[in-house]
């Protein structure tokens, strides 16, 4: 038995340990906002928070987030997440939007580390987030309009 | 008849060729005694040892900028990856985004990548520490300088190369990789039998 938080609701999961946390995620607690890519750490659309940090959950065997924190897309909240939310609905940065949880979520992560990044620490923090739609430059702008709201 | 012996030897050929190659080893270090002058002993000891070192599976985390490498053909990591401040990737792209406590097999079909490679402390070594195209001579000065090497005592450099679970990964490196020679036992006798014999260095 694996125990958890997923956006603070308590997991108990007693399948197979070495179950990918993201098929956790999307078909036991039927958290669909996280998406599966490429299934090997390559695309970043998988992303989720666990104990605060970005992590790609389809490569995270669920045995080894006993008694973590996990956040996804559905949960994620404070400051930094509305300041997203705000900058992405502001400059309609999603296309197709499959990749844009996964974005989202490493933006947060970064913005919770970085308040004000510049475009080489944006860069370095979202290179691991594929978007086939090349949606980059609205999503650094919008990480940088997030930034600026939080300033004040 | 021809034929046949032809279709034969083919399929020997195949099976042979089917058969995986044998893990490369170090050699023992008993196969050192025969080195009666104890530099030239120290030397090849450590020459031996650096059959591990400067494998692709060591060098890849001991680059000599800012980028880790991959694979057998030391490729730069994919995806983009930067070293830094504190050697364990950007703020928000660490090493832990991707790289758990141990080594993962992924769960897609993909041919070229069958696991994830993972260890508690996985991380950078020090740019202090890197030995991408170095020397085996210049990695073994730097390897003994406490300036380059973390403050560490030819002691410790021999506990370290034995015992460290990082240095460790390098034998069981997940699958779909090649495994450094040896065991790390092996090596940590090499070093170990380097040290004592004067931690002397290949020129």
């Amino acid at each position: 038995m694996v125990t958890f938080t997923l956006n603070g609701k308590d997991i108990a999961f007693d399948g197979d340990p070495d179950t990918p946390l993201l098929w956790v995620i999307r078909d036991e607690a039927g958290l669909t906002g996280t998406k599966y890519g490429c299934g090997i750490a390559q695309c970043g659309a998988c992303t989720v928070h666990l104990d605060g940090m970005p992590r790609r959950s389809c490569v995270t065997p669920v045995s080894t987030v006993e008694g973590s924190d996990v956040v996804t897309i559905e949960g994620v909240s404070g400051a930094e997440a509305a300041a997203v939310q705000a900058a992405w609905i502001g400059l309609d940065v999603p296309q197709c939007g499959y990749c844009q949880s996964g974005q989202i979520m490493s933006a947060v992560a970064l913005l919770q580390l970085v308040p004000k990044p510049s475009d080489a620490d944006i860069d370095n923090a979202m290179a691991g987030n594929i978007c086939r739609c090349a949606t980059y430059v609205r999503i650094r702008r919008a990480i940088h309009d997030a930034a600026a709201t939080l300033e004040g | 008849m021809m034929q046949q012996r032809a279709f034969a030897l083919a399929a020997l050929a195949a099976a042979v060729l089917a058969v995986p190659a044998a893990a490369a080893e170090l050699e023992p270090l008993s196969s050192f005694d025969t080195i009666t002058d104890e530099a030239a002993r120290s030397v090849a000891l450590f020459t031996e040892a650096g059959k591990v070192i400067e494998h692709p599976r060591c060098l890849n985390c001991h680059p000599v900028d800012n980028v880790p490498t991959q694979g057998m053909d030391m490729h730069p990591h994919e995806p983009p990856v930067v070293r830094g401040e504190a050697d364990m990737g950007a703020a928000g792209m660490m090493c832990t985004t991707c790289h758990g406590p141990e080594n993962v097999r992924v769960v897609a079909q993909a041919d070229t990548l069958t696991s994830i490679p993972g260890s508690a402390t996985w991380h950078l070594a020090p740019i202090s520490m890197a030995w991408a195209g170095k020397s085996l001579g210049e990695i073994c000065t730097q390897i003994k300088d406490p300036e380059r090497n973390g403050g560490m005592s030819l002691d410790d450099i021999v506990e370290h190369m034995s015992h460290d679970d990082l240095v460790g990964w390098g034998w069981e490196p997940g699958e779909g990789r090649e495994p450094v020679p040896g065991t790390q036992a092996e090596f940590g006798a090499l070093i170990s039998a380097w040290v004592e014999t004067g931690a002397h260095c290949p020129q």
